[in-house]
């Protein structure tokens, strides 16, 4: 019993580290001057956030966050960044109106994040061996499957719906320049 | 964790990397043989007997060359580069399994270094984080050349990723599990996936290839139309470990392959074999036969078939591969629920 706060403390370890490595990378994201590197440290938040999804027993959304959005919706980031070859010269120098306006439209979105979880702890999910696998791939389906059919399918359809919608302007544009073909 | 088990599994880490460090060394090695007896050639012989020296002269050659960083080049991420692409590559290795158990000196150790419930996931995802290696280091060198082939490339890898990805969609429907040991497991003896999924095979198969950068998908490093792609400038060990990530990720394409289609570490007639140390022996040496089959057929088709155009390579991947793997996706889901209900 007396090591009881040490393995409090070796638990919580990861999490402070993977905490830390997200912070700073969050923060690398939005001050670094060089686009690219801000995506670099976008992927990293990734990596950490994945870190605390691993803690929190859901691989199968850790494994789907590096896959989908450290893998693939990073990559086309990157890859836009790296063809628009952006740089310092050809930053645009924005307004101070600009920029006061930005901060204060992130302001209220803060507040309003802030308002929105600030009674978020009553819904904690309770912890303790019955919660152990609730992130594993089995009991996500079933529940997705089940439970959330609805939402889930709604969501499909959604995203459906966006890729149909991509695909449709991408071919009234190529149509309009009438170079295929 | 208790501590034999801490031990038994970095002894593990520490065996699976030297073995995969090793065989991709000597890959470079089959790779010149290959290709030399494809073209009626003698290849490298100068080093040792047969040229089995070569590639220890090859390293020893890279490691001594004078390392240049172009002075235009973000230098971080420059250097950044191959050691993601390394990185990335070796990490693959874990989720496999590479046998059942074996008996080393009164120890049994369980051949897989780490069993997660979703180990195919996980290879795929480290396959995918693969790219950033190739982009960094393209973009970071300053040169329009390399720029195309890091574009070339991570276009190409998203593009064959979908196709992979739903391929094993059908084999996880097919066998219940994204765990690569269950699915080792289930093929047992000559119950191998293949024989369920040869549409899948083939699709998977090409998507590999396309994965790795081997020929005839070798766009993103094309000799002859962009010198040498993404690692244009790079030199020295730097150069080295760009090479080596593609012979350590053509270890582990084949390694998945032979897991997800080819039965494993299963052999026909292995229920027949009473000794468990010998069987663990033999089916450790089974996969690795099985292997080096397929590092054979990545280099056989290397040195057999042109590289295609890249309108044709997206062609393929977007419209033949894709629409291919969907079909094979719903005859699976198809005859898997079929079965489920009238068996």
């Amino acid at each position: 019993m007396e090591d009881a706060g040490t393995t409090v403390m070796m638990n919580q370890l990861p999490f402070i580290i993977f905490s830390f490595i997200a912070i700073l990378m969050a923060l690398g994201t939005i001050t670094a001057r060089n686009p690219v590197y801000s995506v670099l440290c976008l992927i990293l938040t990734f990596f950490a956030l994945s870190g605390h999804y691993v803690l929190l027993n859901a691989q199968f959304i850790a494994v789907v966050n590096l896959i989908v959005y450290a893998g693939a919706i990073m990559v086309l980031f990157l890859f836009v960044l790296m063809l628009l070859n952006l740089n310092k010269e050809t930053e645009p120098v924005k307004s101070y109106l600009w920029q006061i306006s930005g901060a204060i439209a992130a302001g209220l979105v803060l507040v309003t994040l802030a308002g929105a979880l600030k009674g978020a702890s009553a819904y904690m999910v309770k912890g303790g061996p019955e919660a152990e696998g609730i992130g594993l791939v089995k009991n996500l389906g079933k529940i997705l499957f089940s439970d959330f059919v609805l939402p889930f399918e709604i969501s499909s359809i959604l995203f459906l719906a966006a890729m149909v919608g991509a695909v449709f302007i991408g071919k009234r544009e190529k149509q309009e320049g009438g170079a295929n073909s | 964790m208790d501590s034999a088990l801490l031990i038994e599994k970095i002894v593990l880490v520490l065996v699976i990397l030297g073995i995969t460090l090793l065989i991709a060394t000597y890959s470079t090695y089959a790779e010149r043989k290959i290709a030399a007896f494809l073209q009626d050639r003698q290849g490298p012989n100068r080093a040792g007997i047969f040229g089995i020296l070569q590639p220890i002269a090859d390293a020893g050659k890279m490691f001594f060359k004078e390392d240049l960083i172009p002075a235009a080049s973000e230098k971080w991420l420059f250097i950044m580069g191959p050691g993601i692409a390394m990185f990335t590559a070796c990490m693959t290795g874990a989720a496999i399994p590479w046998g059942t158990e074996l008996h080393v000196f009164g120890y049994t150790l369980h051949m897989q270094i780490a069993d997660i419930d979703i180990g195919i996931l996980y290879i795929i995802g480290f396959v995918s984080m693969g790219v950033y290696g190739i982009m960094i280091g393209g973009w970071a060198s300053n040169n329009k050349y390399s720029l195309y082939g890091a574009i070339r490339a991570s276009s190409q890898m998203i593009s064959y990723e979908l196709a992979m990805g739903l391929s094993i969609i059908a084999v996880v429907m097919m066998t219940g599990t994204l765990s690569l040991k269950e699915i080792a497991a289930q093929q047992h003896g000559i119950n191998w996936n293949i024989w369920y999924q040869p549409l899948g095979f083939i699709i998977f198969f090409t998507c590999a290839l396309a994965e790795c950068n081997r020929a005839p998908f070798d766009l993103p490093e094309c000799d002859s139309e962009l010198i040498g792609g993404y690692h244009t400038e790079y030199s020295s060990m730097k150069l080295g470990f760009y090479l080596f990530a593609e012979y350590i990720n053509m270890f582990i394409s084949s390694a998945v392959i032979a897991t997800l289609y080819f039965g494993g570490y299963n052999f026909p007639g292995m229920d027949f074999i009473e000794s468990s140390t010998l069987l663990g022996w033999l089916q450790f040496a089974t996969l690795f036969a099985k292997i080096f089959f397929f590092i054979f057929v990545f280099m056989w088709i290397r040195w057999t078939l042109p590289r295609f155009r890249y309108d044709q390579l997206m062609h393929l991947g977007w419209k033949s591969l894709i629409p291919l793997a969907i079909v094979n996706m719903l005859i699976t889901a198809a005859v898997v629920l079929l079965k489920s209900n009238s068996f």
